[in-house]
């Protein structure tokens, strides 16, 4: 039996809706838009359809297809999906639709939303692939829409910006193809075929520990660019804050994470002793990372550049866990991949929105907003805790697994990692008190209150960020046990060992 | 009853989320009384739950309600539980049934204002937030409330938040609480490492089995978090700055409920701090009985109506901590009840004054009021007697049992925490006078740069002080029949009246102390006595001069020091970091990319702008790439 090539439509049906968008006539605004958000409405549709028929507590790919497609050079069209890539495909197919609905362009809304499905069919391609040509390929893909995305529909300076997300990216994807070609031809030598077949390579390959850390750096180059890591960040701040709000959300929600996926899925999984061995750059630059990011985010004056700010920090935490290498700090590691996405996407949102009442982002020029809009300045209070970490909301789960998990194998650099979670407050607190609190100045005294369209906009945002809170089990059932398959590959393919769990210890008589 | 403890909380979440919805179409003050109800009820399953522990023998007063999983990942299993025990339930108890009280209050004294429902929406979140701290089973469920409190203690401070100085102190709240929390999570990362778990009853249970170094940890970076919840040295500083908020917050938060929490937690890890080194113990004790003198000094030269009794609470907390340094586990937490009475009493009554003054909070330019306001006058005589340590009232016999074991950890502890009992004396007896006795110093236009110098002179003839309506003057009365009789739980005259102490025994180390007490509590009678004369000659008599020195007005200038290095230095830190970005990080960016295009200058020849000369060349450069592979490294 055929199953039902589900995947394979999550990239074809945005494709499709791009194509469809790009040949619709002009003069038919409202056909392109209804065509624009059915497309990516479906996907959307497709992507929960998936989230509800995947099974938990199974570490395999599941829904996998897979046909050859260059067949001489082992190229196929693999796609599946684990407990790594499940959540970050559903928040893809739910973000497109709600960024498409309630984002206005303001301009040329026909290129724009051809080039957001595109966007839309290459990100999902990216955490799909099995297949590392095919995963290049969409990886690619993905940045000629942002491109277009920033240099049509941003800001001022949005023409430096493009084109230095641009370049630093293709730096970045010029060391990942040679990295790719090499680890094909060179995984060849073991069964005299050549594979671009990621599973394949993994699980049969065995490299020299020498190459497979030449290895392991290109392609870890290239993720960490996108991620971003320090010191390679500095694109960032210029491209959100250029970018046009769709973009932005769409950036730091999921274009990020496919840094620190393909740090997890083409860097531990692929080169699990070059991973281990690289550790301490990694957790180092992770860490510093966390302080840089909030210590600059503070001094900010541009309240897009400090959220851009407080993402490099954030993300810097997603890599500490992933490079702790344990069960509990990669499965934070994943969680907070959504939470991230859910809690800075909702901050470029509400930033968005206050841009297009007051036609600036400056700190200086924000003040009193919470008297005269008490409801807008309750929903950013609620995002801005979850992204401090408050306990009860998203952002704090993840944190707390990845520095708990990371504890045991990363100790110090935890404990300089934990004291981000003082600066989270600074930055934030600070920048609510100078936009929020005081009396109104004449300029803000006309701000107007969330309206209905923007609340609904903003409201599964919401919800989710108090779902995850304070129910994370169902998202953690899906993703531990492929956290579990990969460090059970990482432990065959290496020497290292995670840490024994403890089994609780109950002496017979405490103390008194 | 036992499995239904989850209700404690529950219920004013309930009346967190009903007001959320329906506040505003409650108002003023349907709002206020449906908050009121909501903590009542909790109150009430508390005492439920307290009379279904008592009916248990002692061994069996420990019940766990799980109710769903919240953490489960790996090894680490973290469950939303509640655990009811005597020192959890002691605890909901007075947080219940003192919130009532304050929220009945707050309801006469929030009265008018313009957002009235959402005042107790935050209080209800409150309630909620520190019934989980206190109930939880595990650590991470405590910090939840931890958290949870903290930033409730951030929305009421800056509750007012047109005003700037409400709006800078919440976020300082906040902010070094947040220091504090760092300790904290250090802790439960040490703690899970060790014993892996952040159980409560695994933790301690385990304590005998961990290495000294690590129950130190554990103990010490649970104390830091202490020190930023409860306002210890050297992170006191947010406290006296939160009085920003609505003096019903003051009194619950900042005086009652949540400045405590610190002191709970090593109550409820004191099995760790048991066993770790020795010196663990005796830095908190030193820095529990420096923050008590410190504080007290500060107090003695403060005129702000609040602020006296802030800084009384800091050192109040002092003697908490220097309990718990020196193993009077009980004593603290007996002293923390005991306070809970008399310091929200104290709160509410300045507060009564003050909604009685027209938001007049200058001690200067009070006095005389008893008269007018005979109620609060009466009640806050009564917290005055029992701060200051005078039999039998409340505060005497907490504070006696406190320095009793001060005196065992060592004499120079115990003198310390008698001069701060001189001085809690002398500056309380300083206050009552300034504002209930003495002249009526409000018409007094010339009244000297008070605290709130914008306030309209004109304005000032007109004021008529009045006694508070019946919602805010009840609570007074009935904190000041438990300041009075409050020490009854717990007293030394044998085993049998110290009630407390054989409650609590199952769940906390109890030490006994080998000093004989009688000596001691005269010395204290005698010094409490001493202090108030002193207060009486100078400000009610003025046989002496005034000792009001600038620089413990200005508490000794930390909290400016402080300030000027965070805006100096700090700052400058700071500044130099986005500077290195802009100009190193990004610089070395920008300066390859101006090398680069330098470089394609030269070779500019090259690009033909012929779409087959770039594929060709592309093409070429994998062909060459992949021929270095195959051929140099291929075949390792």
């Amino acid at each position: 039996m055929i199953e039902f090539p589900i995947l394979t439509l999550l990239v074809l049906v945005p494709a499709v809706g791009a194509l469809l968008v790009a040949v619709i006539s002009k003069r038919q605004p409202d056909l392109v838009k209804v065509t624009a958000l059915l497309t990516s409405v479906l996907t959307g549709g497709m992507s929960l359809w998936v989230l509800f028929a995947f099974k938990s507590h199974n570490p395999d790919f599941q829904f996998v297809s897979q046909h050859t497609w260059i067949k001489p050079w082992g190229i196929s069209w693999h796609l599946g999906v684990d407990g790594i890539s499940l959540f970050l495909v559903v928040l893809t197919g739910v973000l497109f639709p709600l960024v498409i609905a309630g984002v206005d362009p303001h301009h040329d809304h026909k290129r724009y939303l051809s080039w957001m499905l595109l966007l839309e069919a290459g990100v999902m391609g990216s955490f799909i692939s099995l297949d590392l040509f095919l995963f290049f390929v969409f990886f690619e893909i993905v940045l000629v829409p942002m491109y277009f995305l920033i240099g049509g529909w941003g800001y001022d300076n949005r023409v430096y910006a493009a084109t230095k997300f641009f370049l630093f990216t293709m730096v970045g994807s010029a060391f990942m193809l040679v990295g790719i070609i090499a680890t094909a031809v060179l995984a060849k030598a073991d069964d005299g075929r050549v594979t671009f077949d990621l599973i394949k390579i993994a699980e049969n390959a065995t490299f020299a520990a020498s190459t497979g850390r030449w290895l392991f750096f290109a392609f870890a180059i290239a993720f960490a660019v996108k991620v971003p890591l320090f010191p390679l960040h500095t694109w960032l701040p210029d491209a959100h804050t250029q970018a046009p709000t769709g973009g932005s959300v769409i950036l730091a929600a999921v274009l990020l994470k496919m840094g620190t996926y393909g740090l997890l899925r083409f860097g531990v999984y692929l080169f699990p002793e070059a991973a281990v061995w690289a550790r301490p750059l990694f957790l180092t630059l992770a860490v510093i990372g966390v302080l840089w990011g909030a210590v600059a985010a503070t001094m900010q004056t541009d309240l897009k550049r400090l959220v851009a700010y407080s993402s490099v920090a954030h993300l810097g935490f997603i890599v500490l866990g992933t490079f702790a290498l344990t069960t509990t700090a990669i499965t934070g590691s994943v969680l907070q991949n959504i939470s991230h996405g859910l809690s800075t996407g909702a901050l470029f949102l509400l930033v968005g929105m206050i841009y297009e009442r007051r036609h600036t982002r400056e700190i200086s020029k924000l003040k009193g907003l919470q008297k005269v809009a008490p409801v807008f300045a309750a929903a950013f209070m609620v995002v801005m805790l979850s992204s401090i970490g408050l306990p009860g909301l998203n952002g704090f789960v993840g944190e707390f697994m990845i520095l708990i998990g990371s504890f045991a194998t990363a100790r110090w650099w935890v404990v300089v990692a934990a004291s981000g979670v003082i600066l989270a407050a600074v930055y934030l607190l600070w920048a609510y008190q100078r936009v929020f609190h005081g009396e109104p100045d004449e300029d803000n005294k006309a701000f107007p209150e969330l309206r209905w369209k923007e609340a609904s906009l903003l409201l599964p945002f919401l919800a989710l960020i108090v779902f995850t809170g304070v129910f994370p089990k169902p998202m953690l059932n899906r993703i531990e046990p492929s956290v579990n398959k990969l460090l059970d590959h990482v432990e065959q393919n290496s020497d290292w060992q995670q840490p024994e769990p403890l089994e609780p210890v109950i002496s017979e008589e405490g103390e008194g | 009853m036992l499995d239904l403890v989850w209700l404690i909380p529950a219920l004013p979440l309930l009346g967190f989320l009903f007001i959320t919805v329906a506040g505003r179409k409650l108002g003023d003050p349907k709002a206020g009384y449906f908050a009121t109800a909501m903590v009542a009820a909790s109150f009430a399953v508390t005492v439920g739950v307290f009379v279904d522990l008592m009916s248990k023998t002692a061994e069996e007063r420990t019940h766990v309600r799980t109710l769903f999983q919240w953490i489960p990942v790996g090894s680490l299993k973290i469950d939303v539980a509640f655990l009811a025990d005597p020192l959890s339930i002691t605890m909901c108890l007075f947080v219940t049934g003192i919130g009532t009280l304050i929220h009945l209050y707050a309801v006469g004294y929030m009265h008018g204002d313009s957002r009235f429902s959402k005042f107790f929406l935050y209080l209800n979140l409150f309630a909620f937030s520190m019934l989980m701290l206190v109930l939880g089973s595990n650590m991470l469920v405590t910090f939840l409330g931890w958290e949870g409190v903290g930033a409730c203690s951030y929305f009421l401070i800056s509750f007012w938040h047109e005003k700037e100085s409400a709006a800078t102190a919440g976020k300082k709240a906040f902010i070094t609480n947040r220091v504090g929390d760092w300790g904290f999570m250090m802790a439960m990362f040490f703690a899970f490492w060790a014993v892996g778990s952040l159980d409560y009853s695994v933790i301690n249970g385990a304590a005998g089995g961990l290495t000294k170094t690590t129950a130190t940890a554990i103990a010490l970076f649970c104390f830091l978090g202490a020190c930023g919840k409860s306002a210890q040295l050297p992170l006191y500083l947010w406290l006296p700055d939160a009085m920003e908020g609505p003096t019903p917050v003051s009194a619950l938060i900042h005086a009652a409920t949540m400045v405590t929490a610190g002191v709970y937690l090593m109550v409820r890890i004191s099995p760790i701090l048991e066993v770790s080194s020795s010196y663990a113990p005796t830095i908190i004790a030193i820095v529990g009985a420096a923050t008590a003198l410190f504080a007290a000094t500060i107090a003695v030269a403060q005129n702000d109506i609040k602020k006296v009794l802030a800084y009384s609470t800091v050192s109040q907390l002092g003697y908490m901590f220097l309990a718990i340094g020196s193993g009077a586990y009980t004593a603290a937490i007996f002293h923390m009840v005991t306070h809970a009475f008399f310091k929200a009493l104290l709160f509410l009554g300045a507060g009564s004054v003050i909604h009685g003054m027209h938001h007049e909070q200058d001690m200067r330019r009070m006095g005389a009021l008893r008269t007018l306001m005979p109620i609060t006058a009466g009640t806050f005589i009564i917290g005055w007697l029992a701060i200051a340590g005078v039999p039998p009232f409340a505060g005497f016999w907490s504070k006696d049992d406190i320095l009793l074991f001060a005196y065992d950890k060592s004499p120079i502890l115990w003198l310390v925490g008698l001069v701060t009992a001189l001085l809690t004396a002398y500056y309380m007896t300083r206050q009552v006078i300034m504002v209930f006795y003495g002249k009526a110093r409000w018409h007094d236009a010339h009244a000297e740069h008070g605290a709130h110098g914008d306030l309209v002179e004109g304005a000032r003839s007109e004021l008529a002080p009045h006694e508070s309506p019946w919602m805010m003057v009840a609570p007074l009365v009935v904190l000041a029949g438990l300041s009075i009789v409050g020490g009854a739980i717990n007293l030394p005259f044998s085993h049998n009246t110290e009630r407390l102490v054989s409650w609590l025994e199952p769940v906390v180390v109890v030490h006994e102390s080998t000093t004989a007490k009688l000596p001691l509590a005269l010395v204290a009678i005698a010094v409490g006595l001493i202090g108030i004369a002193a207060a009486v000659l100078v400000y009610a008599k003025h046989k002496a001069r005034v000792i009001e020195p600038q620089i413990l007005a200005d508490a000794w200038g930390y909290d400016r020091s402080v300030s000027n290095f965070m805006g100096g230095p700090g700052r400058k830190a700071f500044d130099g970091v986005v500077w290195a970005d802009a100009h190193v990080v990004d610089g070395a960016v920008n300066g390859v990319g101006a090398l680069v295009s330098a470089t394609a200058g030269k070779v500019r020849k090259l690009q033909s702008g012929n779409v087959r000369n770039y594929a060709a060349a592309i093409g070429s450069g994998v062909v060459l790439l992949l021929v270095w592979f195959v051929v140099v490294r291929g075949m390792l």
